[in-house]
């Protein structure tokens, strides 16, 4: 078993010898991009756009990390995001202004969250199989309510807010730090972080610590779920429409990228900033095919090597750090 | 913490709960408020007149997106148009073993003609051709079956003159506006797919003969999402761009979502399909949307159409041949801000 985190205090960051060679990886391919198209790569139109692609994901992963470092797997990510996408532009709610939007989306996301962490912790169901059941039914739903259309924003105020600029950054943007720094200061800084840890850990031994390990649980499925739910927000700001197509294939991109980052699929050990390289090299990546004009397939095997390589990387920044202390 | 404590807080919890699904439940009504949703019907000709009664069997895949809710909703509309049509519609499906088995239903139903636009015309070939030796005439819509033995006649769009015309388009505004090397961008569908192909093709040879080249291109997965994230990154990699083509108009809502984020409206972009959310954006004039290439569901009241005539044992009206034809192509017209009042009625909700 992985010895459980240190309680800290203050805000130090402390560099991680496993996160250097994703680093490495993600430097790497800036300066691909760079060399690609020295006119495009890192001017600031560019820089936005990257960070705007890798926003919604981005908070699905977030919540994804919570979820695998407590030794779970949330397959219905996705799906959620396009039922709280969905939820959040009928016209029905659309009517009742932008707040009630926002809250929809995020109401929407936390229930489905906290359905999934009832029905694995209370329900003693195994992980993958709540949250494929949630995966199906979510989107099914989502057809149900919006008619399979695709449900165009109509409230200005909500799309002026989310597709503003708040001291000339995108609003997008704010919102994903944002959630990234929370999360980060939950997952490293408190209580409910540390014990995120223990429960991934060893379930049995935080039970016997006085961890209630079934409302943890539940909880970390619930935050998972909000998460979804902010994304949802996100992708309607970014495409003026609820789809129930929206949040397609979010699972496997967040899963990828939470477990490049370095977090374990056995739960116990992880890493936000490994989270967050992860999915900006996924979003980087898509950005130097699309500025060189390449194909698609031709990104899809990149995609498949950088898994590999950053794995690999990995591993050897593990065995290093092992070897030398 | 006291015992009161906690009773007050479960009391709070669950009041916030009853209330946050009083919210849901009151927001999950998508009800549109009174508009013009009528299905396209084909127009009336010279055999509109009743004639003997006949019976359709209909079977499509799931209606899950627009285009396809539209193709099942205009064959209603048009079988409900004549007295003497029985329609017989199964229920859409992607699953391709329940579309054989509705087929396969509706041929032991004996119904006079069948309409079929198969998932996949590959899988569904056998089962058109047990029809077809069954003595019931198919009518084969859009996604063509293997062999013409699996179909009386087949109507359907045509992928490869979309292409065309949305390439001779671009390049004759771009001769108008005396610009001499366009940089002209496409958002095409999903690659994989020999329509999205087909599509591209046609555009890059009705650009090569008019002395023009695609230039930057990506591909999105005909969601209005992956239109909005693919065009984000174009928009990027192109910092000068006079014309743009977007295969579909269902991602073209998030394509113009990315268009808008990037404060880039200074091209020309031509959409695909025929919606009415595209329509409408041609004719306010205000988005960089100036035209759309069609290929339009108005090709499934057609198809009723020409299964009624089947049925009836006659021909199409103003041929000279005694029968309908075996193969019908529908045009892929270019609507624009001055022609769009007269195609709106084929324009369908994305």
């Amino acid at each position: 078993m992985e010895p459980l985190p240190p309680k800290k205090t203050g805000f130090k960051f402390t560099a991680d010898p496993r996160l250097l060679g994703l680093t490495g990886v993600l430097v790497i391919l800036c300066i691909v991009g760079q060399v690609t198209r020295p006119d495009q790569f890192f001017t600031d139109g560019n820089i936005s756009t990257i960070l705007r692609l890798a926003a919604a994901i981005g908070v699905v992963s977030v919540g994804m990390t919570f979820v695998i470092i407590a030794g779970g797997i949330d397959l219905s990510v996705g799906s959620i995001v396009a039922l709280s996408s969905v939820w959040l532009t009928t016209l029905a709610t659309q009517s009742y202004g932008p707040f009630v939007m926002i809250l929809c989306g995020l109401l929407v996301g936390l229930g489905c969250g906290l359905i999934n962490g009832i029905l694995v912790s209370y329900g003693k169901i195994v992980p993958f199989i709540a949250t494929l059941a949630m995966y199906v039914s979510a989107r099914g739903l989502a057809e149900r309510i919006s008619g399979r259309r695709t449900q165009v924003v109509s409230e200005a105020g909500f799309l002026d807010f989310f597709r503003g600029d708040l001291l000339g950054i995108p609003v997008l943007i704010w919102m994903f730090a944002l959630v990234f720094a929370i999360g980060w200061v939950v997952l490293n800084r408190t209580t409910f972080g540390r014990r995120t840890f223990a429960v991934g850990g060893n379930a049995e031994a935080s039970r016997l610590a006085g961890i209630n390990v079934k409302r943890h649980t539940a909880l970390v499925y619930g935050v998972a779920g909000l998460c979804c739910g902010i994304a949802a927000l996100m992708v309607v700001a970014r495409t003026t429409a609820g789809a129930s197509t929206n949040g397609m294939l979010y699972e496997l991109d967040a899963i990828a990228a939470v477990v490049i980052g370095g977090t374990l699929l056995t739960g116990g050990r992880g890493s936000l900033i490994g989270t967050l390289i992860g999915v900006l090299i996924f979003t980087v990546l898509s950005n130097i095919f699309t500025l060189n004009n390449l194909d698609t397939d031709i990104q899809n095997i990149a995609k498949g090597v950088i898994i590999v390589l950053a794995a690999l990387l990995q591993f050897r920044s593990v065995k290093k750090t092992k070897t030398s202390t | 913490m006291t015992e009161q404590s906690l009773h007050r807080r479960r009391f709070l919890l669950g009041g916030a709960a009853v209330g946050a699904g009083a919210l849901l439940t009151a927001c999950t009504s998508n009800e549109a408020p009174a508009q013009n949703n009528a299905a396209n019907v084909a127009n009336a000709g010279a055999n509109s007149q009743p004639g003997t009664p006949v019976t359709i069997g209909f079977s499509a895949p799931a209606a899950d997106h627009g285009w396809m809710a539209a193709i099942t909703k205009n064959a209603r509309a048009q079988a409900q148009k004549f007295s003497e049509v029985t329609l017989n519609a199964t229920e859409g499906t992607n699953d391709v073993n329940q579309q054989i088995s509705q087929v396969e239903t509706l041929i032991n139903a004996k119904v006079n003609v069948l309409v079929i636009l198969p998932f996949d015309g590959k899988a569904l070939t056998a089962v058109g051709q047990q029809a077809m030796d069954a003595g019931i005439q198919v009518i084969n819509l859009d996604r063509v079956f293997d062999t013409p033995l699996a179909y009386r006649t087949w109507i359907g769009g045509d992928n490869y003159r979309m292409g065309v015309n949305a390439g001779n388009y671009i390049a004759q505004q771009m001769k108008a506006k005396n610009i001499a090397s366009p940089v002209i961008g496409e958002v095409a569908g999903i690659d994989s797919l020999p329509l999205t192909q087909e599509r591209s093709k046609g555009f890059k040879d009705a650009l090569t003969r008019q002395g023009f080249t695609v230039g930057p291109r990506v591909a999105a997965e005909f969601t209005p999402e992956s239109g909005e994230k693919q065009t984000s990154n174009l928009l990027q990699s192109a910092s000068k761009l006079d014309a743009l083509w977007n295969h579909d108009d269902d991602q073209g809502v998030g394509v113009i979502a990315a268009i808008n984020n990037a404060n880039r409206k200074n091209f020309l972009m031509v959409g695909g399909a025929g919606s009415k959310n595209a329509m409408n954006l041609i004719k306010s004039d205000a988005e960089p949307l100036k035209a759309t290439v069609l290929y339009s569901p108005s090709m499934a009241s057609s198809a009723i159409s020409l299964a009624r005539l089947l049925g009836q044992g006659k021909g199409a009206g103003d041929f000279a041949e005694h029968e309908i034809p075996a193969e019908i192509t529908t045009y892929s017209a270019v609507v624009t801000k001055e022609n769009v009042d007269k195609y709106m009625d084929v324009g369908f909700d994305s």
